[in-house]
């Protein structure tokens, strides 16, 4: 009685929360015919934004990767002041709402911010373009990749780097043949959602884009334009575009999920 | 070949766990360092290795001093207690990644690689099981592939960490024996590091006996027995074999 009453709570809560919205977004998308859902995702401040994400995300997830492999195995390898402290402030982006995020990248590399008006005497302009969409969601994505790469690197120990070490390897190849394909499981799983936040993200981006149709608003950025300019078929259009990322992504974890690491762990 | 370790020492975080310890090492000859846990033998091991790096002292090879040179530099064969197998590599890559990653110049070819790794399977007799995964190997498998990797690079000097302590007793004593034979069959000069009393004595050509930093003894193991230096050595002498 309630084991069932259990599980029909989860899945009520799941349909309610979860299900009947991300259906209703399909559903009013289509509303008024797939011709119409067709015109809107054609539009082209649509295809500007869908160009815009893409080329954040592009730009956003090498940076994001390097430095989260450097990280991971810089906190995991060695010993060095600051490295609890480097720990700490990695995972901030996860504490610090977007919005304040996107607050504190305008009020330094702003016109008006110390470096923002120092680069601006030499008519460089961070904000409002597409390098201050790209710096934040590094910001807001940074923490992805160190977090999913570090536990591996911990778990797996020393003992294969050493032997690759005395067997006469450099570091780069030390680093090739061994580090990176034993965590290259997690590196996927970190991307992957990297990848995921960094095409979703509202908040931050909306504060340093600037907002200009067809050239700084991101997919998320033209659902909300639209929606306020009473262009539902438009809105939801694109945020069918965005699901289908979401949906991407879940796919895409559940793959790594299956036929990811356990198989070889036993060595 | 004489390999010299000259006034070795070595402190972490203010405790000595070297305290100038010199020994050599002869052609061809197998060396056990003996010692409980925290006597420093593994320290020792690993700063012979080029792993870790002595606050003071000399490592020298037939009149070379390496204490400087990098751990793959100094070309020596380490085989680790866990064995380090690389996991997501086969056998036979394993046992050919010390000759892959060596310079353009000096590397030997895609099938010199291929020949080696074989004659190596022969040697360790697991011929056929290059395709395999470590995952998929018994643990005394495991162990021979590690001696295996470490031989391929034709060491000057063969390092061994508790090779047989992860081993259940039966397989231990055949391995003993295989390993012995293998070092002799290819003349390169060993150094085990162990706890086992039983293990030394059955092995070693010469047997360093530490304690708490410091060489307590070095000699051959029948000469530890007839002439200890000290009550620790005569007792540990009494106990074995």
């Amino acid at each position: 009685m309630l084991r069932r009453l259990l599980i029909l709570a989860a899945l009520a809560f799941t349909v309610i929360v979860v299900i009947l919205p991300v259906v209703s977004i399909f559903h009013r998308a289509f509303a008024e015919g797939a011709g119409a859902y067709w015109t809107a995702v054609s539009d082209p401040e649509t295809l500007a934004a869908i160009r815009l994400t893409i080329v954040t995300a592009l730009i956003v997830l090498p940076l994001n990767t390097v430095f989260g492999l450097a990280a991971a195995w810089a906190i995991a390898r060695f010993e060095f002041p600051g490295r609890r402290l480097l720990l700490i402030v990695i995972e901030a982006p996860f504490a610090v709402s977007p919005v304040v995020a996107g607050l504190c990248f305008l009020l330094i590399y702003g016109a008006y911010g110390p470096v923002g008006a120092a680069l601006a005497d030499y008519n460089i302009q961070l904000m409002f373009n597409l390098t201050g969409i790209v710096l934040v969601s590094a910001f807001i994505t940074c923490p992805f990749v160190v977090r999913e790469v570090l536990p591996v690197l911990q778990v797996t120990g020393l003992d294969e780097e050493k032997a690759a070490l005395t067997l006469g390897a450099n570091g780069w190849q030390m680093f090739r043949h061994i580090v990176l394909p034993n965590v290259s499981w997690g590196l996927a799983y970190g991307v992957i959602l990297s990848a995921a936040r960094a095409m979703g993200e509202f908040g931050a981006v909306s504060v340093v884009s600037g907002a200009i149709r067809g050239q700084t608003m991101t997919l998320p950025l033209q659902v909300e334009l639209m929606y306020n300019d009473y262009n539902a078929t438009g809105a939801f259009a694109a945020a069918t575009l965005l699901t289908f990322l979401a949906l991407a992504t879940l796919a895409l974890r559940g793959l790594l999920h299956h036929f990811g690491p356990k198989r070889d762990q036993a060595a | 070949m004489t390999f010299d370790i000259r006034n070795i020492r070595k402190s972490f975080e203010g405790t000595e766990v070297l305290k100038d310890v010199s020994m050599e090492i002869g052609t061809g000859e197998f060396v056990a360092l003996l010692g409980p846990s925290g006597s420093g033998k593994t320290t020792l091991l690993n700063i012979v290795a080029g792993l870790q790096h002595p606050d003071s002292g000399t490592l020298s090879l037939d009149g070379e001093d390496i204490t400087r040179l990098s751990a793959g530099a100094r070309h020596f064969g380490m085989v680790f207690q866990s064995y380090a197998l690389f996991r997501h590599m086969s056998v036979a890559e394993n046992i050919g990644f010390g000759l892959k990653v060596m310079p353009r110049g000096s590397r030997p070819s895609r099938r010199q690689i291929a020949a080696r790794v074989e004659e190596l399977l022969e040697m360790i007799e697991l011929p056929g099981l290059g395709e395999r995964y470590p995952a998929q190997l018994s643990g005394g498998q495991r162990q021979r592939v590690a001696m295996a990797r470490a031989l391929a690079i034709n060491p000057r000097l063969l390092l061994m960490d508790e090779p047989f302590s992860a081993l259940d007793a039966q397989v231990r004593q055949s391995l003993r024996a295989s390993v012995r034979d293998l070092q002799q069959k290819i003349g390169v000069a060993a150094i085990l590091v162990t706890h086992d009393r039983a293990e030394a004595w059955a092995l070693a050509d010469r047997i360093a006996v530490m304690g708490e930093g410091r060489i307590l003894q070095y000699d051959r193991p029948e000469r530890l027995r007839e002439a200890p230096a000290s009550e620790a050595v005569r007792v540990l002498a009494a106990d074995a074999s």
